[in-house]
């Protein structure tokens, strides 16, 4: 297994260095340019060249490709063209907020989901179910931002319940954190739970109909058991793959969640830098999303082998 | 029994830590800025959030009151030469930079030479400039070649002021950014908790000391009521709206055009003009390519657009924009009704009339049009069609305003990446005089986007700068206004107010060329 894990890491590197050059081509293609940006509207052209050299954009995007390299293989991502500070830096700042809501929105979503799949694969056609498919196709169709802005007109607005915007660190006390959070966890929440509720549902209701829940029932097992211990134990897998998949999902959801409830985290930080052409913020941000997503999808492959023993690596 | 003891205590500790409780400051003031502070060093950029931030931190040797004066700011006495030649000013007492290091004659020249290599009016200045003298830590002069008639107006413009900074700061390259924050001014950048993208932080400089007079515009009486200041950025328009409401933040500088109709009817919630002279929208082309080097094609244009259809399409709210014919904003110190042939009133007929005259052939102009900058999307649409009624083939490309940034800069025909017309807009405190006025620099390919160049406006420009008497600049002003108009330096679609929503509790915001954040109280 370690094999395959030291295996697996290594290839993230062409993975990455791909992304790399891709990203460097991408953004050089597009129109715009960082030095107009900073310099303001009303400045002259004197005052964006002065700028455009002294971000070294004026030299031929062969140099700049050999530095942005070089630098990349030296594990420096370089520095915001903004704020003059190093963009490892800048993502570590950003980091703690995005994976508090990412974490939280999926322990939310695997709370509510996974047990309410289960019970409406159980009890199939009954009020549960009929209204969980309900729920999933409404959950699945209203955008993040109408649910929260929904809440926040309810809960923030109306009962005062919850702030409206801002993150406070868990560093400041558990309650403040979570109390900030909340609402974008559920904003967030609702889509994966309506995703992940079908797929439980569908996984639990077909391992249901296996010989071996039918042998366990004669053997006396209890119902709770043979759907728990059983049923549910054998349907993890596509359950995983598909939390998994929704974690790299939310790479996206954070965005729009972020700017709601204007969060200061990599989805805001990501927007920032593409709208001020901030060239090594993006790329930054960029890799370490790649990475992200490589490194869960290798987490979801290593979970197999708790979830199913047959999986050798 | 211990252990059950030890256990309480423990989960008391547990718990204490999950939910600390939070002194909150009475006198913490929660602004939403108009934009993400993203460059602190307002020499670099012209960004008005930058300008403001300055504001915050650092002190301007004179500044313009609510009248449009020049009054003296950190100057406590000054003298003009006979032959005017050689303006020596003395620095007032009790002026200390955060660090406790005394404001000297030396901080002053250093910051005066980085700033005025880099600002519009700066760089004229220098054409007139010969040396700084520095005479003893509190005084200094200005030594000219030539008399220069705007030295109090350029120390003491509120649009891209000259802010002073410790001289070490002030000698950073100009193509550099400084990377130290510390003014004399009435606010202290905390450093240590700006977080770009969600807040910047000021504190009470407690050391200031303020001028006895009653505060007005950028000069008088900076007192300090509130402890901190906090810049919360907050993008999105509805949220920023939201947490106004839920008293989350207390200001929001520029609310979005849309919600001031919710705003008006918000309990508790009041606009206050804090930048009463407003922006004005412009039409700007490109001199270099066709059609619009035809400056007979620049008229019809001209005649061709009304304000009053763009104001009302793009500002929407009424009663917060104004009908200006003159290119100075209406209400300044060289407001002038005599516009020539500009009337600001469409006349379609009367621009085709001219198209005729100039040979246009139908050929398309490229008027871009920034979709994603609120304040300037719908604009482009009405001029489009105004263009059109008034004979012209428009080819209107939309884009982000980034893109668009970008691509003004380019001199090529449109055909090739380049452009030919683009709607933008100036804060009415930097057209207050053809030097600062950006659309009035026509020094070609040194000048402004769209490189007009006209040596006629420029010698009137200088003859403006050597001017000694108001009456005379006057004059000489609204002969720029003329030469402007018939050359058609760009076409001024009219004025607007963007007012700040300020929550009942928070008084004191005191009217000025720029966003400032001094005198104010906050009732807990």
């Amino acid at each position: 297994m370690l094999r395959f894990i030291f295996s697996r890491l290594l290839a993230t590197v062409p993975v990455l260095l791909v992304v790399a050059v891709i990203v460097f081509v991408i953004l050089r293609l597009a129109p715009g340019d960082p030095a107009a940006v900073i310099a303001g509207s009303n400045a002259t052209p004197d005052d964006i060249q002065h700028i455009r050299t002294s971000l070294g954009l004026d030299s031929s995007l062969l140099h700049q490709f050999q530095v942005y390299m070089t630098n990349l293989l030296k594990g420096d991502f370089g520095y915001s063209y903004y704020l003059q500070k190093p963009v490892t830096s800048l993502i570590a700042q950003r980091f703690e907020p995005t994976v508090s809501i990412a974490f939280g929105t999926m322990l939310f979503a695997v709370l509510v989901a996974v047990p309410l799949g289960t019970l409406a694969a159980w009890r199939m056609g009954g009020w549960l179910d009929r209204f969980l498919m309900g729920f999933s196709v409404v959950g699945f169709s209203v955008p993040v931002f109408v649910v929260a802005y929904l809440l926040i007109m309810l809960l923030a607005l109306h009962w005062q319940l919850f702030p409206v915007q801002g993150y406070k660190s868990w560093s400041t006390g558990l309650w403040p954190w979570a109390k900030q959070l909340i609402l974008p966890w559920f904003a967030l929440g609702m889509v994966y739970v309506a995703l992940l509720a079908r797929v439980t549902r569908a996984s639990v209701s077909e391992a249901l109909t296996e010989d071996y829940i039918r042998t366990a029932k004669a053997k006396g097992v209890s119902e709770t058991a043979v759907l728990f211990r059983h049923a549910l134990a054998n349907a993890a897998v596509p359950i995983v793959t598909v939390i998994g998949i929704g974690v790299a999902l939310l790479i996206g959801g954070v965005v729009v969640t972020e700017t709601v409830f204007a969060i200061p985290g990599l989805g805001s930080l990501t927007v920032e830098a593409v709208l001020n052409r901030d060239f090594p913020v993006i790329q930054g941000v960029v890799l370490f999303f790649a990475f992200a997503y490589v490194a869960i999808n290798l987490l979801v492959d290593l979970s197999y082998l708790v979830f199913d023993p047959r999986i050798r690596y | 029994m211990n252990a059950l003891r030890q256990f309480s205590a423990c989960l008391a500790i547990a718990i204490a830590a999950a939910f600390p409780v939070h002194a909150q400051s009475s006198t913490t003031l929660r602004i939403v800025p108009q934009a993400n502070l993203t460059v602190l060093d307002p020499v670099w950029t012209t960004a008005h959030v930058s300008r403001n931030h300055g504001y915050m931190i650092y002190d301007t040797l004179f500044g313009t009151d609510a009248n449009g004066d020049i009054k003296p700011q950190m100057v406590d006495k000054w003298s003009v030469s006979p032959d005017q030649l050689t303006w020596t000013f003395t620095l007032r007492d009790g002026l200390e930079f955060h660090d406790g290091a005394p404001v000297t004659s030396a901080d002053v020249i250093a910051s005066l030479n980085r700033w005025s290599a880099r600002d519009a009016m700066g760089v004229v200045f220098r054409g007139f400039f010969s040396e700084f003298e520095e005479v003893d830590a509190k005084t200094f002069r200005i030594v000219y070649r030539q008399p220069f008639g705007l030295t109090l107006e350029l120390l003491g413009k509120a649009g891209g002021p000259a802010f002073i900074m410790p001289k070490r700061v002030a000698e950073t390259a100009v193509s550099a950014q400084i990377k130290e924050f510390i003014g004399s001014g009435p606010y202290v950048f905390k450093a240590d908790e700006f977080r770009p993208g969600e807040r910047v932080v000021y504190m009470k400089n407690p050391k200031y000391v303020p001028r006895k007079e009653a505060p007005s515009g950028t000069t008088g009486g900076k007192v300090v009521f509130v402890d901190r200041v906090e810049w919360v950025i907050i993008r999105d328009p509805q949220t920023q709206l939201n947490a106004l409401r839920a008293g989350e933040v207390d200001i929001i500088e520029q609310p979005a055009g849309e919600q001031y109709a919710t705003l008006r009817t918000t309990p508790g919630v009041r606009l206050v003009e804090a930048i009463p002279a407003g922006s004005m929208y412009t039409l700007r082309f490109n001199f270099l390519n066709p059609p619009f080097d035809n400056v007979l094609v620049r008229r019809a244009a001209m005649v061709a657009l009304g304000q009053e259809q763009v104001l009302r399409t793009q500002v929407a709210a009424a009663g917060l924009f104004r009908f200006c014919r003159s290119l100075y904003p209406c209400g300044s110190a060289y407001e002038s009704q005599n516009t020539g042939i500009f009337t600001g009133v469409a006349n379609p007929e009367a621009s085709k009339k001219l198209l005729a005259e100039a040979g246009y052939k139908a050929q398309p102009v490229l008027l871009m049009r920034p979709s994603d900058f609120a304040a300037l999307a719908k604009a482009p649409l009405v001029v489009k069609q105004q263009l059109e009624a008034g004979g012209f083939t428009v080819d209107m490309q939309t884009m982000d305003w980034q893109t668009l940034l970008a691509r003004r800069a380019k001199k090529d025909a449109a055909s090739a990446g380049g452009w030919d017309a683009f709607i933008t807009f100036n804060s009415s405190t930097d057209n207050l005089n053809p030097l600062t006025m950006s659309m009035m620099n026509a020094s070609g390919s040194r000048g402004w986007f769209g490189w007009q160049n006209d040596p006629e406006l420029e010698e009137i420009k200088k003859q403006f700068a050597t001017s000694k008497t108001d009456a005379e600049r006057k004059k000489l002003a609204e002969q720029a206004q003329l030469r402007a108009i018939e050359t058609v330096t760009h076409v001024n679609l009219g004025q607007f107010n963007q007012p700040a929503a300020v929550r009942a509790n928070v008084t004191g915001i005191v009217p000025a060329g720029a966003q400032v954040y001094w005198n104010i109280k906050k009732v807990p």
